[in-house]
């Protein structure tokens, strides 16, 4: 049985649908992302699930409950982490942890001892008693996870969990994440950086403009919409549109950035050697494996981050 | 049932605990500078002014000593300036930019818990207050009957008045720009509400405008406890700050609804 079930689930604000008949399914100890740019109605979809934001229309159940009407149980068995960290900085690195259990009402002797876990499995001990505002934004991050756990919940909701943060952070970040996941966590990973979602999500849909465009597992998305490689061409930000024309045909598909052209093949060398015989010498070329932004740029046309 | 189904868990509890340790941790100098204000009031107007004015008509119709005749005026003062302060500046700091209410609801805690214990924490600067002040009264000499020490939960109830509907019409504000709004509402209502002078100075026009609005209410209430003299006034004065206490708690509720249920 799903923990999370969603059946033609929307939200509209006036005439615009944020979210406009959604379909989907979380499965138990599942890590599964939601991917789209911004505005795509990712975060939206989220705030349902924890029941702080009211559907339009559509059935939603979060382990077998409505959180609309059973908001408070709902939330005991959850652990969200929002985009923004909304840490108590009012309070100590420690007390956050214990307060926040509080607002379960988790008994204060059972907190002191999950808040010590925690803050170790955070990597914070000796920040315990330090002041929010003194740590850094990895640190932030990590302590927002552990607050986020101090309720032993049973789904994780992460909205954009690196997002802001250093490549250093954000891989401690991904361990701490994969333990949770082999202690039989669901994880819930909005995010629109796609090596995150190939590091963290078994399954993820592709959200744009309110809908979900694919669904998949990063593997299968690739293998889907894209081809096994990229050759990736430069002429200069002016030649690149010129050269579009002669370069029909010699890939399965074309992509034009600002900045380059996408060449999507099998082969990316045989594919350079075509384009170097065509004549053309890009300024630089790459040959890579596809990944899953090639998946989100033929599916919606553009690059993530707009 | 169904109405309050996702809006309250019981746990008012936890969101107390949290205020408390935050007083604990830093807030006592702000905590107790919010006191000083209306005895420096009651010092510089009482002897100063006082020493100018003389007496005035107290509520019993007998003359009273200037100090006496603000002292109560500004103990009402003092537990609306309490209320208010924690209602809306600290509400809207942590509604705006620390966002705490938006961590509290995503636990167990519904709006209606987040709400009680912050109107809850408002009444207790209220309650802090008012005790502080009531003690320099007597300290004056001003509290002439034993019905003064209601003025404690009488303070308690004009607070209450004043934190709900202070907290809901926050809820509408989202800059610093509105929030200004709330000063210049509650500065004239200080000084026009006959808390320095009698309200028969007035036209009948502007004394029915100065009766409509709550602080009146709270002030001839408490001049009435300080010497324990009351008419048929009195029970209105209750009366207002009770509907007032009751349909700012609803207004406050659904306020929180519409932010945090969107």
């Amino acid at each position: 049985m799903p923990v999370i079930e969603a059946r033609g689930l929307v939200k509209s604000y006036g005439d615009l649908n944020a979210v406009d008949g959604i379909d989907f399914e979380v499965a138990g100890g599942e890590s599964f992302g939601l991917l789209g740019p911004n505005g795509a109605g990712k975060s939206t979809t989220m705030r349902m699930i924890g029941g702080t934001s009211l559907r339009s229309a559509g059935t939603l159940t979060v382990l077998g409950l409505d959180p609309e009407t059973h908001g408070p149980e709902v939330r005991a068995n959850l652990g969200v982490i929002p985009q923004q960290d909304n840490l108590d900085s009012e309070l100590r690195c420690r007390d956050n942890l214990i307060t926040y259990g509080r607002y379960f009402g988790l008994p204060r002797s059972h907190l002191e001892q999950r808040a010590d876990a925690l803050l170790e499995f955070a990597q914070l001990t000796e920040k315990a008693n330090d002041k929010v505002d003194n740590l850094s934004g990895g640190m932030k991050r990590r302590l927002t996870i552990a607050r986020g756990l101090i309720n032993e919940p049973r789904i994780l909701l992460l909205d954009e969990p690196t997002t802001g943060l250093d490549p250093q952070a954000r891989h401690i970040l991904w361990d701490r994440l994969f333990r949770l996941k082999e202690e039989g966590v669901t994880l819930v990973v909005t995010t629109h950086f796609m090596d995150e979602a190939e590091q963290l999500c078994d399954r993820l849909v592709v959200m744009d403009h309110g809908r979900i465009v694919a669904e998949g597992s990063p593997a299968q998305l690739i293998r889907q919409y894209s081809t096994r490689e990229v050759l990736e061409v430069r002429f200069g930000s002016e030649r690149n549109a010129a050269v579009v024309e002669q370069l029909d045909g010699i890939a399965e598909r074309l992509e034009v950035l600002p900045d380059r052209i996408l060449l999507y093949a099998a082969d990316g060398e045989a594919t350079l050697d075509r384009v170097t015989s065509l004549g053309l010498q890009p300024l630089t070329s790459l040959v890579r494996r596809s990944s899953l932004e090639d998946v989100f740029l033929r599916l919606t046309g553009r690059s993530l981050i707009d | 049932m169904s109405a309050m189904a996702g809006l309250y868990a019981g746990n008012v509890r936890a969101v107390l605990e949290r205020g408390f340790k935050v007083i604990g941790n830093q807030n006592w100098v702000i905590l107790v500078s919010g006191f000083f204000e209306p005895v420096f009031y009651l010092l510089a107007m009482g002897f100063g002014l006082g020493g100018l004015v003389g007496e005035v008509t107290g509520p019993d119709g007998r003359p009273m000593s200037y100090l006496s005749f603000i002292a109560p005026a500004l103990l009402a003062t003092s537990a609306m300036n309490g209320a208010i302060y924690d209602s809306t500046w600290n509400v809207f700091f942590k509604m705006k930019f620390a966002r705490i209410y938006e961590a509290m609801l995503s636990t167990s805690l519904g709006p209606l818990d987040v709400a009680a214990g912050e109107i809850a924490m408002a009444l207790f600067r209220g309650f802090l207050y008012a005790c502080g002040f009531l003690g320099v009264m007597t300290a004056l000499g001003v509290v002439t009957s034993w019905w003064a020490l209601a003025m404690v939960p009488v303070a308690l109830l004009i607070a209450l008045g004043f934190a709900a509907v202070g907290m809901a019409v926050t809820s509408w504000f989202s800059t610093f720009q509105q929030m200004e709004l709330i000063n210049i509402v509650l500065l004239p209502m200080f000084m026009f509400s006959a808390t320095l002078f009698p309200i028969d100075i007035y036209p009948q026009a502007v004394q029915w405008f100065i009766q409509a609005m709550p602080l009146w209410h709270g002030v001839e209430l408490m001049r009435q406890l300080s010497i324990g003299a009351f008419g048929a006034m009195t029970a209105v004065h209750l009366g207002y700050f009770l509907v007032m206490s009751v349909a700012g708690v609803a207004f406050c509720t659904i306020r929180l609804r519409a932010l945090f249920l969107r």
